[in-house]
């Protein structure tokens, strides 16, 4: 791994800019910065979002596991529980459909002169946020521990190999997109 | 062939599946380069962080969840004015940038008012600030980056926001707004 990189706190500062940069630009070209294309899709009525996101998955876990087999890249992920993830994902939900844009897009949408990306989308964002860092002490020993998942990866709670997991996932993202495909969504 | 790029950058749009793909590639280029999965929830945590330690430094620096989310300007920090730039690059070359309050299909069920827009955008935003920071990751940080990763927690979040965000809009466009 390119351990002197990670290490490398100016480096860092540089290529988190950068990495923003493309990412931005990628989420506007796909479309998805933009408030009727995100509440199209929890409206059901447009599936770019999900097109988008299940596109980067079937690249990005061939990529990533590539690197991973070959030593290049470590796991990021943590074990998650019921009262974290779940709870989590709900509230995240409610507020995902209220703002019409996430964490990501709602800054991409800034970009593009959403102004209620901005004043209404990013300050709750940061106020939201720092409502978290207020409760976390209380949050932390009780709900956020609630109800564990017994494994951190789906191959370890499948009890399978991780290359048959992928194979099966991929089979079923890219059977997923074509499915859509064939409805005309 | 130079033009030919050109052009392709100027589009306004590009298929979902190709601008998708980008993305698969770039979160691999962020965990070999910076080892890391490629989130933006952080960074809000931060910039309030940031401002707390403006307004009262010693409040920030007693707070536990300030010292696993460090208050300051690195990676996790910069994706955002990054994103801010990118889209901004984008949709400047395809003449899509302009200034606007409503977006076009708020506006057609609930008006073109900016203060109920605003009221009801900063409601969500604080809910969606909540529920990132509650699941530890948003719809990159745990949907995309997450799930490539095959995280259990991760594909389980990314359900449960789909199904929260449907439920909402849904009642939001057909229950309130119809």
């Amino acid at each position: 791994m390119l351990v002197t990189l990670h290490k490398n706190k100016n480096a860092q500062i540089v290529l988190g800019l950068l990495f923003g940069i493309v990412f931005g630009f990628l989420l506007q070209k796909g479309g998805v910065t933009d408030y009727n294309v995100i509440i199209g899709q929890l409206l059901l009525t447009d599936f770019t979002v999900l097109k988008l996101m299940l596109s980067a998955v079937i690249v990005g876990m061939i990529g990533f596991y590539l690197l991973k087999h070959f030593g290049h890249v470590q796991l990021h992920a943590a074990e998650g529980s019921i009262g974290a993830n779940v709870i989590g994902g709900l509230i995240f939900g409610v507020g995902f459909g209220l703002l019409g844009y996430c964490p990501g897009t709602v800054a991409g949408a800034v970009g593009t002169g959403a102004l209620d990306a901005l004043f209404g989308g990013m300050v709750g964002l940061v106020i939201g946020a720092g409502f978290f860092a207020e409760v976390y002490p209380r949050l932390r020993p009780r709900v956020l521990t609630w109800g564990k998942f017994p494994a951190v990866t789906v191959p370890e709670f499948l009890h399978l190999n991780q290359w048959i997991v992928i194979g099966l996932m991929e089979v079923f993202m890219i059977g997923c997109l074509v499915f859509l495909e064939y409805l005309g969504m | 062939m130079v033009l030919v790029m050109f052009d392709y950058f100027t589009q306004a749009l590009w298929s979902p599946y190709v601008a998708g793909a980008g993305i698969g590639i770039l979160s691999c280029f962020a965990f070999l380069l910076s080892d890391r999965p490629m989130g933006c929830s952080t960074a809000f945590v931060k910039a309030r962080g940031l401002i707390g330690k403006v307004i009262n430094p010693l409040s920030v620096k007693n707070k536990e969840y300030y010292r696993e989310i460090i208050p300051q300007i690195d990676w996790a920090f910069m994706i955002i004015p990054g994103i801010i730039i990118g889209a901004f690059i984008s949709a400047y070359i395809s003449g899509q940038f302009h200034f606007f309050w409503v977006p076009g299909d708020w506006g057609e069920t609930f008006g073109y008012n900016p203060a109920l827009r605003i009221i009801v955008a900063l409601a969500g935003g604080i809910l969606l600030g909540l529920g990132a920071r509650w699941a530890g990751g948003c719809t990159s940080g745990h949907g995309i980056n997450g799930s490539i990763q095959l995280s259990l927690a991760s594909i389980i979040m990314a359900c449960c926001f789909f199904i929260g965000g449907i439920a909402t809009a849904m009642l939001l466009f057909y229950g309130i707004g119809a």
